[in-house]
């Protein structure tokens, strides 16, 4: 038997292209959806993500974002270490605080900071960072094998995912797989207007990942911004797929292949 | 009230430093903290087989990433060996004063790191944005120099991280940071990465400076509300030839040697009562990549 899950990573407020990414997900045959946290941050109308989360009965885990607005924090808890990108980061966090309804901040306070799933004699960690720490950034150039099989074995799991650094990425280890399954909220700075989520396929003998890309409805979201008054650099990030702003925190290998 | 120093243990080690060339340096600065020199040998270069042993030993322990240090990393004959050893087992990086760089070497360097996953960061110390602010500190020349091994890096594929130590006052950062980009982009290196230390007040910088006062300790009380990770030694330990020390800052200290195995280094906790403490409790992550372009929250009680 096989069972087909759907990871959905960041969502930021883009709700068009968590509708879509859903949409696309039920055609690929999932049964059941998780998201891995970060609903809120970077859009616009933070409360229309809520009620298709709610629709598709999309299993949430707690992200930093997450934890800030559910318990009104003074920032988002981003990790980030540059002036710049603390300062775009509070222009989108007070906005989500201002627009995210007291019902849906009680909804994210709820969440679990992570879940293990037991499919077919395989144990699944999902988690937001990684499974220590909410906020820490799992890129692939600087993420050794060694490294993960630490968590397997720390975990007792043969199976990782996680997002939060917006890049998507897998790694077979001689432990288990570590999946980091991308996000929703803005395309990964390849200068394409594309988002991406993740399909698992969990059987007796193995755990497959694939990952889908997601066309949604951009330039409505563009214009959306910009009528809610978010930042242009963000704006930006979303018409070209080129990231403007949270560069400092990109190992040289990621940063590299973005445009700035 | 009586004092008493907090205390850390290390909760994984993530990043595992080499003093790599020891105390040997080609240059002389005034703010080093641990007085490097061409003729300080109090600590001695490691060799290639025993960097080999500690980075095979540093997969059971999961490490996450590899810093190497000195005085001046390059003037290991087998610097570039040893960082093509290191990019077989993860992501490296490497403290230069950037003015001994080769081109051939950065070409090999290039070609490891496009032949694994992992990144390969150059971290260039730069103490002004022109000769007139960094020469004073680092020696007559050292910027032009320098500044040439930035270019070599840039024309190599590679995206250095300039490194300052602030010397000073907090608040013109925002103007120093703009100065050191103006200058980057000039010299071809577009969208420049800069990280901002604070001095230690160890070594040369105490004689250039001062020292640290009693004051300037952290107390178990004041890790209350803190996050340990902005400590080091939460999170790293560092190889000299003389053993496994608490961190990069402290290897002159002879409390700061923790054992000869990686392992049992890991496992002691260790007494934060260095004046070196208190500046890595008000500043923080001042060993790590990541920029840190902001004042401090916490001021000096």
């Amino acid at each position: 038997m096989t069972v087909r899950l759907a990871l959905l990573g960041g969502i930021y407020n883009n709700y068009l292209a968590l509708e879509a990414a859903l949409r696309q997900a039920s055609e690929l045959g999932a049964e059941s959806y998780y998201c891995l946290g970060d609903i809120g941050a970077f859009g616009p109308h933070p409360d229309r993500s809520f009620p298709l989360l709610h629709q598709y009965d999309v299993q949430c885990i707690q992200g930093n974002y997450d934890d800030s607005i559910g318990n009104e924090l003074d920032d988002c808890q981003c990790g980030y270490t540059d002036a710049r990108d603390n300062y775009f980061a509070q222009k989108s966090y007070d906005y989500t605080l201002a627009n995210t309804s007291d019902e849906n901040k009680r909804f994210l306070k709820s969440l679990p900071n992570e879940l293990i799933l037991e499919i077919e004699s395989h144990r699944l960690l999902l988690c937001h960072g990684s499974p220590r720490r909410t906020n820490e950034f799992l890129w692939e150039s600087t993420t050794p094998t060694h490294f993960l099989e630490w968590f397997f074995r720390e975990r007792q799991v043969d199976f990782i995912a996680g997002t939060h650094t917006g890049i998507k990425w897998h790694q077979q280890t001689k432990l288990g797989r570590f999946v980091n399954i991308g996000v929703l909220g803005r395309p990964e700075n390849d200068g394409q207007t594309n988002v991406w989520f993740t399909m698992v396929e969990v059987s007796r003998d193995e755990i497959r990942t694939s990952f889908h890309p997601v066309q949604y409805d951009h330039t409505r979201l563009s214009r959306e911004m910009h009528q809610e008054g978010l930042p242009d650099e963000f704006i930006e990030t979303i018409e070209t797929g080129w990231w403007t702003t949270c560069l400092e925190i990109l190992p040289q290998k990621e940063r590299k292949a973005g445009q700035f | 009230m009586e004092f008493t120093p907090a205390q850390i243990s290390l909760s994984h080690l993530d990043e595992l430093w080499f003093q790599v060339t020891g105390t040997r340096c080609n240059l002389t600065c005034h703010h080093c903290f641990i007085s490097c020199s061409p003729h300080n040998k109090s600590f001695d270069f490691l060799s290639r087989q025993e960097i080999q042993q500690y980075l095979q030993e540093s997969v059971e322990l999961g490490v996450k990433g590899y810093y190497f240090t000195g005085g001046e990393p390059f003037l290991h004959p087998d610097m570039v060996d040893i960082l093509c050893d290191t990019l077989q087992f993860g992501p490296a990086t490497v403290l230069t004063n950037g003015t001994v760089l080769k081109e051939q070497w950065l070409n090999r360097l290039s070609k490891a790191q496009q032949q694994c996953r992992y990144s390969l960061e150059f971290r260039v110390s730069i103490d002004g944005f022109d000769a007139p602010t960094n020469d004073p500190i680092r020696g007559d020349g050292t910027f032009d120099r320098a500044i040439r091994g930035v270019e070599l890096l840039v024309q190599s594929g590679f995206l250095p991280i300039i490194t300052a130590t602030r010397t000073w006052p907090d608040s013109e950062d925002q103007k120093v940071l703009g100065e050191f980009t103006t200058m980057l982009h000039k010299r071809g290196y577009q969208h420049p990465r800069i990280k901002l230390l604070p001095s230690l007040k160890l070594g040369a910088e105490q004689a250039r400076t001062e020292a640290y006062s009693e004051h300037e300790r952290v107390s178990d009380t004041m890790l209350n509300t803190l996050d340990q990770q902005q400590f080091v030694c939460e999170h790293a330990r560092i190889v000299t030839d003389r053993g496994v020390h608490v961190c990069p800052i402290l290897i002159e200290s002879p409390d700061s040697v923790l054992g000869q195995d990686l392992k049992n280094a890991t496992e002691q906790p260790f007494d934060l009562n260095h004046g070196a403490c208190f500046t890595c409790y008000q500043y923080g992550a001042i060993c790590s990549n990541v920029s840190l372009n902001t004042t401090p929250e916490r001021g000096s009680e």
